[in-house]
């Protein structure tokens, strides 16, 4: 029967469902991403955020959360160019733990 | 030199009291510390470990106690009534002991927030819900039968603090580094355990506070959510499900933990008292000859409030030559 309308899913982040062993294995490789205190300096800084939505530190809390396919999506968009890494305050290797994002989550070629 | 007839009181014998205590001795002025528990050390008597490096509570108060040997303390005592008669005040004590003095040091400090004031967290309501004294003497001791292999720790900072509604503007300083602190503890004592901490702002301050968050990201896994809790549900098994914004995604979040820690912060029942000038007279009140100290004035971490009983005894002492 169709009534006219549909009920959208809860829009809570059910911390309970999120597996945490896809960013635990990243945090192996890429220990940094631990320290990360959202200050957004790289978003702000970002070459390709300009023109698109890309921001290092939501990436991170994102996979915090288990929403691994927005973080690999928004990692495509990156440029690879660096500037987040000159900008962070925690020295993080923020170029290498992209690298790593699309290595462990994903595919090579999505960068 | 100072008279050998000058006499202080010190009302209230923790951290601030011991410490003007022993200053006083110092320079020679015979000093009584009044205190209305029957044992010294006041809420420092209470913590297991210090933040930042985790210094052990006891350490620093046998240093304090050790250095007031020698000095007048009446413990078991409240102080009823004080007048003053030209420049000696009478302090009247519950057993009708009057004693005189000079001039009075209040260093009655602060108390820890209700936290059944925050009804939705459930505090006396769900089992699991505790608050960070508890935790604190948890550590001590060893054991809380409510703390039980817990698998998923939550810590709520801010809680009575930074709060308009429970009638608490400010902030009580020292809650951010304690739950970091307490939240290293907790991965140390139960290593399989995941600890969030639900935060407003993080305000690592002090020497060696914004290390002990990156320790506490780096070495603990301590995971930092920004946001603030905003009920807690009791689930059937009795486990508890809490509500919260992770705000730097923009999300709401849903999680369920086997242990929730409040940072009750501090306040005062006729709240904090006011001093002359909050720069350059902070230990001096209204009342010629009455003096404060540390957190009956305001929030303060413990090195603060060491450094401002120092402070009050220089005043007392430069009241007293003054007199003369």
């Amino acid at each position: 029967m169709n009534f006219g309308f549909s009920i959208s899913p809860s829009s809570h982040i059910m911390m309970d469902d999120v597996s945490r062993k896809r960013f635990d294995a990243l945090k192996k490789t890429e220990p940094d991403i631990a320290i990360c205190m959202s200050c957004g300096s790289c978003t702000a800084t970002c070459t390709a955020g300009a023109n698109a939505e890309v921001s290092l530190r939501r990436m991170i809390l994102m996979l915090q959360r288990g929403k691994d396919d927005e973080a690999l999506a928004m990692a495509s968009r990156c440029l690879l160019c660096g500037k987040c890494y000159l900008v962070c305050p925690r020295g993080i290797n923020t170029r290498h733990v992209l690298l790593s994002i699309s290595k462990c989550l994903g595919h090579d070629e999505d960068i | 030199m100072l008279d050998d007839m000058n006499k202080v009181v010190i009302k209230g014998g923790g951290a601030a009291g011991l410490r003007a205590a022993s200053r006083l001795k110092r320079n020679g002025i015979d000093t009584v510390v009044i205190e209305r528990e029957s044992t010294l050390g006041g809420h420092l008597a209470q913590w297991d470990r210090l933040f930042p490096d985790g210094q052990k509570a006891k350490d620093v108060l046998d240093r304090l106690l050790s250095d007031i040997n020698g000095v007048e303390v009446m413990t078991n005592h409240t102080i009823t009534e004080i007048q003053r008669e030209n420049d000696i005040f009478k302090i009247k004590l519950d057993d009708n002991t009057v004693i005189q003095a000079d001039a009075v040091l209040d260093t009655t400090g602060f108390d820890i927030f209700k936290a059944e004031k925050k009804q939705e967290y459930g505090y006396g309501i769900y089992d699991r819900v505790i608050t960070n004294a508890e935790l604190e003497s948890f550590f001590k001791t060893g054991s809380d039968r409510r703390i039980d292999n817990p698998k998923k720790i939550g810590f709520v900072h801010c809680v009575g603090s930074r709060d308009i509604k429970v009638g608490n503007t400010y902030c009580s300083k020292v809650c951010c580094a304690t739950a970091l602190k307490q939240a290293c503890e907790m991965r140390e004592a139960f290593p399989e355990s995941e600890v969030y901490t639900f935060y407003m702002d993080l305000r690592m301050f002090g020497k060696g506070y914004e290390d002990l968050y990156l320790k506490a990201q780096q070495d603990y896994g301590v995971k930092c959510v920004r946001g603030r809790v905003s009920e807690v549900a009791e689930a059937k098994d009795g486990r508890l499900v809490i509500k919260a914004e992770d705000t730097l995604l923009g999300k709401p979040l849903k999680m369920t933990l086997d242990l929730l820690v409040l940072m009750c912060g501090m306040e005062r029942k006729d709240g904090f008292i006011a001093t002359k000038n909050g720069f350059v007279e902070q230990n001096i009140t209204d009342e010629k000859g009455i003096f404060v100290a540390g957190t009956a004035i305001q929030p303060m971490t413990l090195p603060e409030t060491i450094a401002n009983a120092d402070a009050a005894v220089l005043d007392i002492v430069e009241f007293l030559k003054r007199r003369k």
